[in-house]
């Protein structure tokens, strides 16, 4: 029987976790992302992340999962099992605010509020990341990675990535 | 959180993995045909998007196996890279050679939609891990809908090549698009407890979303109906060199670990 160390809170994981980095997008963290839904630790020490895939044919579910495995039991956890669930679905909704921030910095445009049913009246078009003009094309419906489509900004002339809202 | 599973009897269990894995096969076959576009689509853009499409239709053949991994504890990668085109159970519909663009269009949009309208219905299965799933996959769906029905109407609208070929396209492909509307042996029972979506609520729907898509806005003639289809037991001498060439790696490594 392993004792729990007593640097295993659910605090410290969140913290640890909030410096995994999306291996895609690496200027962001899981935790950033929203995919982080739960963390459990065990009468015995062993902890269980849930986490959701944000899309699922996403490549990079299996190095996610191994990086949150390995971050936790870098604090000393004895066990740790890495769950992944689809209820209730990711949405872009769940980025956080500051992060959509620093995807902008990264060049990614952020995603408007997600529409499920009824559109939004309200929903904020995609700015330009660079120069911030509306004055945007979207050039491509996919982009390199499954979360993104492509623009031209014809305001400042550069291309750049945007996230789909989902 | 994910929810227990219902109690199934032995026939729906049977049933339901069938069907899970009908699904499953017709997501792998077109997506594998997609991929045969990387590095051959007209613009680099619709490269990526193809690309970006196969990709999530391979992510819902995996939900699809996980559900019936739950079931029978059988491997996704197994069932996908050791099955020969006998044990396969795709529609005729997913083997057809890829064709041209307009013919890589037109069955990727057919297909779209009576996907996303399949899965709109399988949101509400009283069987909750399938519902999950719907809920999931359904919101991914919607943009290779959207992207697709766009290509339809501007190839059937440009040029009078495109639009011939966007109609030979139609015609080659109504025959076989009726097969997905055929339900697995011991389907009816499983949509009779709710577990699965009714196929001729969804194909009524399908029907009023793209007939008067492809013929009043596309100006494209709907071809007659094909005669009655053989099951998915029977396939087109296609899937065999497919799956030749989709299971190379895999057969000629099989211990090897990829992730």
């Amino acid at each position: 029987m392993t004792a729990i160390q007593p640097q295993l809170t659910p605090q410290a994981i969140w913290a640890v976790l909030d410096t995994v980095p999306d291996p895609e997008i690496p200027v962001v963290s899981v935790t950033d992302m929203g995919m982080v839904r739960d963390v459990q630790i065990g009468e015995d020490g062993a902890v269980t992340v849930t986490f959701t895939p944000t899309f699922s044919g996403c490549p990079a579910l299996h190095v996610i999962r191994d990086s949150i495995g390995e971050a936790v039991r870098g604090l000393g956890a004895s066990a740790v099992e890495v769950k992944s669930t689809l209820t209730p679905p990711w949405t872009t909704d769940w980025i956080k605010e500051d992060a959509r921030e620093r995807l902008r910095q990264y060049g990614i445009a952020p995603p408007a509020p997600a529409e499920d049913g009824l559109i939004q009246l309200q929903a904020d078009a995609t700015r330009c990341p660079r120069c911030a003009s509306f004055d945007v094309r979207m050039t491509g419906s996919f982009g390199p990675t499954l979360c993104k489509r492509l623009y031209v900004c014809d305001s400042c002339k550069e291309p750049f990535e945007g996230f789909k809202s989902v | 959180m994910t929810a227990p599973a219902m109690t199934l009897s032995d026939v729906q269990q049977a049933a339901l993995i069938r069907k899970l894995t009908a699904l499953a096969d017709d997501e792998i076959i077109l997506a594998q045909r997609g991929g045969e576009w990387t590095g051959h689509a007209p613009i680099l853009e619709e490269d990526i998007a193809l690309a970006n499409i196969a990709q999530d239709e391979l992510g819902h053949a995996g939900l699809y196996l996980e559900l019936r991994r739950a079931l029978d504890g059988s491997d996704a990668d197994a069932l996908a890279f050791t099955r020969s085109a006998d044990e396969f159970t795709s529609a005729r519909f997913v083997e057809l050679p890829k064709g041209d663009w307009a013919f890589t269009m037109l069955r990727q949009y057919l297909y779209d939609a009576y996907e996303a309208l399949w899965l709109d219905a399988a949101r509400k299965s009283v069987y909750e891990p399938l519902a999950e799933v719907a809920n999931k996959a359904f919101r991914e769906e919607r943009f290779h809908l959207q992207h697709t029905a766009l290509w339809v109407e501007r190839l059937a609208l440009g040029t009078p090549e495109s639009m011939k070929r966007t109609q030979d396209a139609l015609n080659a492909l109504w025959p076989y698009v009726g097969q997905l509307w055929q339900p697995v042996e011991g389907e009816g029972g499983l949509i009779e407890a709710g577990l699965l979506p009714d196929l001729n609520a969804v194909k009524t729907r399908w029907e009023g979303l793209i007939v008067p898509h492809l013929t009043v806005q596309c100006g494209l003639i709907l071809p007659p109906g094909g005669a009655e289809q053989p099951g998915r037991d029977t396939h087109t001498e296609d899937l065999a060199p497919l799956l030749d060439e989709m299971q190379r790696v895999y057969r000629a490594h099989p211990d090897t670990p990829y992730w």
